[in-house]
């Protein structure tokens, strides 16, 4: 069951992900550990830039594997997700079988559907890659395709195989590592969820998002990040329709490193707002009387965060 | 306490001889138990899974076992606080378990109003760690009640457990048989998923190589597919304020029969406070659905506040609910004190999030309704249809209406002219 490179205890994993730049929680470095040890899928399930995508990134790189990333969407296939006939050689090859003349149907028939002729899409390429060493594989927003699919996936998931009806199962040899993500824009069904590890991404706490800022954006002065982290903070607090993901923080220290500021004021956090909120009502919300405010709060005590 | 007898554990212990053997395992599946009383939906495997966790991540420390059991139990966000709680209660001392529980239940009762209110979470624990004691509700007396009204957020609040027995039996007899039978047609639309068809437009490549191969002739006829239909998901939002109470009996009948008939059927129940019931309405018989309801349920025909209720849905659901063009039945008679611009934009953020918004309204059926209270003003304005919801009748008649073609941006003409 245990792979060669995998890391062999929580800390481990811990130490992979930051040497990736990735500064993990440590209930996300278990389920990582889990997943990995256990051989099951990873369900991330949160808002939108909690750095939920991000994991299966790091994740590869960090075991040196190839990431296989399926973007999911309205629709999604067996044909633009797992395999297609490649139909144009297939008709080539009966072309060239009738002025041949080897007009034997049930040959033919068996030489068009062998794996020569198949396309390989995602899920079919993390399950039997062509170097033979098992990737990262990425379902990514799973929340955006619809049921039927969903419910193909329990196969894939589960027994890490899939059924091709002319060729029959193809199992992998050694299964991938599979993370889920979902947005929750609506409720995964619970046979899916069954088949993996659960685990909900919530906002970072100050310290690790400070922490994250720092690293990813290392141009930024300690004081700068200290402000933005305290300040996104309490912009969670308040009542808006999307609150900033480290995602948005991370842009908006970027933001305000591009324009040369070192402290926060009302006037930058007005021209900003929109690196940090996608809403006009919640850009509103934020108004000048609540930006001084926030401010005022951050600079009097953010300096011992 | 009869927690610990009754079960086997050697036959589990037993399947599985490289995980922790004795009292671990043992414990591990008690706290498995006690996390299925309380609601979450885990079974044996979810056990063997747990031991297998617990035996990978080991036992030094106590937040990876926590996270190690928190990763293979819990499939659900809204499942974690329960998780948490009873991850405390069961692993702090499984000894101390029964003093626990017995210290929980005097203090409900005992608490008085300057002690803040409880989570009610660690009752619903300490029921499932209780053995099942049959029905105890009819033992909720007045002492809950009055413990209950302390905690009310509005003076019109009443927090009030609704018994659904009061339903005399020729009514429910008369609902039911008329509800058995109805449906609501919500047009299809067209959706990005193909199924075969000789009508249909694409050619289907991989049917026609089939036949290609298969056929005599040297021509192969072409396969073709076509777009398949869905109809789109269906939110309601029932007022079950006291105005609404003489309504609610029958439209939860109604609710019932919607949630059964389809998939991708969600229902919010909102008077002071708003409350998802789709999970307890799923239960196909109506009894045991309803009852369920009834326990989900703390406003009962209390006030209204229907602004704060759909600025909540807006935030906490529209995202999750609303994702695939959803279709929105608004049911309240929209009277609201407070009304206001609050009102008006929450109004205009649900329609915008949503295909189509349906108010249902039971002052319709008066002949000379006027949009007069300021809580119908101020919503009006927002809504793609306004129909009557206050017999049987109009139910009928909401599905022939939702059955027609529309167009955004148009009311109707009703609604044009009452307003």
């Amino acid at each position: 069951m245990a792979n060669a490179g995998i890391p062999g205890s929580v800390d481990a994993v811990s130490t992979m992900l930051d040497g990736q730049d990735y500064i993990a929680e440590r209930r996300l470095a278990t389920s990582v550990f889990l997943a990995l040890r256990m051989g099951r899928p990873l369900f991330l399930e949160g808002e939108a830039g909690v750095g939920k995508t991000e994991i299966a990134k790091v994740l590869a790189s960090g075991l040196g594997k190839r990431l296989v990333r399926l973007q999911c969407y309205e629709g999604l296939d067996v044909a633009s997700a797992v395999y297609e006939w490649n139909y144009a050689r297939q008709m080539i090859e009966i072309r060239l079988a009738e002025s041949a003349g080897h007009l034997d149907r049930d040959t033919l028939a068996h030489d068009i559907f062998t794996t020569r002729f198949l396309l390989k899409r995602p899920i079919l390429e993390a399950l039997v890659p062509p170097d033979g060493i098992a990737p990262v594989l990425l379902i990514d927003e799973l929340d955006r395709a619809d049921e039927p699919f969903e419910a193909y996936l329990l196969e894939v998931l589960a027994e890490y195989q899939v059924t091709i009806p002319e060729l029959g199962p193809m199992r992998a040899a050694s299964p991938p590592v599979v993370v889920v993500t979902s947005n929750r824009t609506r409720e995964i069904h619970d046979a899916i969820k069954r088949r993996c590890l659960y685990h909900w991404v919530g906002y970072p706490d100050a310290q690790r998002e400070l922490a994250i800022v720092l690293r990813k954006c290392p141009q930024a002065p300690a004081s700068l990040a200290r402000e933005i982290v305290a300040f996104t903070q309490r912009l969670r607090a308040l009542d808006l329709f999307k609150a900033p993901g480290i995602a948005e923080t991370l842009d908006w220290a970027e933001a305000l490193v591009a324009l040369d500021r070192v402290a926060l004021d009302p006037q930058t956090v007005a021209d900003t707002a929109g690196v940090l909120l996608k809403y006009q009502d919640d850009i509103g919300a934020l108004g000048p009387d609540v930006a001084a405010r926030l401010i005022a709060e951050v600079q009097a005590e953010g300096i011992r965060l | 306490m009869t927690l610990r007898s009754g079960i086997d554990t050697h036959s589990l212990a037993g399947a599985v001889p490289t995980l922790p053997k004795g009292r671990l395992a043992e414990n591990v599946m008690h706290f498995v138990r006690v996390l299925r009383a309380a609601g979450l939906p885990v079974g044996p495997a979810h056990t063997l899974s747990a031991l297998a966790a617990v035996d990978a991540v080991g036992m030094d420390r106590r937040d990876d076992f926590r996270a190690a059991l928190c990763a293979v139990l819990v499939s659900r966000h809204d499942q974690l606080p329960v998780f948490e709680q009873a991850f405390e209660m069961f692993w702090r001392n499984p000894r101390l378990l029964e003093k626990l529980v017995a210290s929980l239940l005097p203090r409900v009762h005992a608490r008085t109003g300057e002690e803040p209110p409880a989570p009610e979470l660690p009752a619903r624990i300490a029921q499932a760690l209780l053995p099942p004691r049959g029905v105890d509700l009819p033992e909720r007396d007045d002492d809950e009640t009055r413990f209950d009204a302390a905690f009310t957020v509005s003076p019109r609040e009443v927090l009030q457990q609704k018994d659904f027995e009061s339903m005399t039996v020729e009514e429910l007899a008369a609902v039911r048989t008329m509800l058995r039978n109805l449906r609501l047609p919500l047009p299809e639309l067209p959706t990005r998923r193909t199924r075969p068809s000789p009508r249909g437009r694409r050619v289907d490549l991989r049917a026609t190589l089939k036949r290609a191969t298969g056929a005599t002739g040297t021509l192969a006829p072409l396969a073709f597919r076509e777009r398949t239909r869905r109809t789109p998901p269906l939110v309601v939002l029932c007022d079950i304020s006291g105005s609404m109470e003489r309504y609610a009996r029958m439209l939860l009948h109604f609710l019932h029969a919607i949630t059964n008939d389809r998939d991708r059927v969600h229902v919010l129940l909102f008077g002071t406070r708003l409350t998802n019931i789709t999970r307890a309405l799923r239960h196909r018989d109506v009894d045991v659905a309803l009852a369920r309801v009834g326990r989900a349920v703390a406003d009962w025909a209390g006030g209204t506040r229907i602004g704060p209720c759909i600025a909540e849905f807006n935030q906490r659901w529209s995202r999750r609910l609303l994702g695939q063009n959803a279709v929105v039945l608004l049911i309240s008679d929209g009277l609201d004190a407070e009304g206001g611009p609050a009102l008006s934009a929450e109004m205009e953020r649900l329609q915008k999030s949503c295909r189509r918004l349906v108010w249902l309204n039971p002052l319709l059926r008066y002949e000379r309704f006027e949009a007069r209270p300021a809580g119908i003003k101020a919503m009006l304005p927002y809504v793609d249809d306004f129909l009557p919801v206050h017999s049987l009748a109009s139910l009928t008649a909401l599905a022939a209406a939702l059955d027609r073609p529309h167009a955004r941006g148009r009311m109707s003409a009703r609604a044009l002219h009452r307003a």
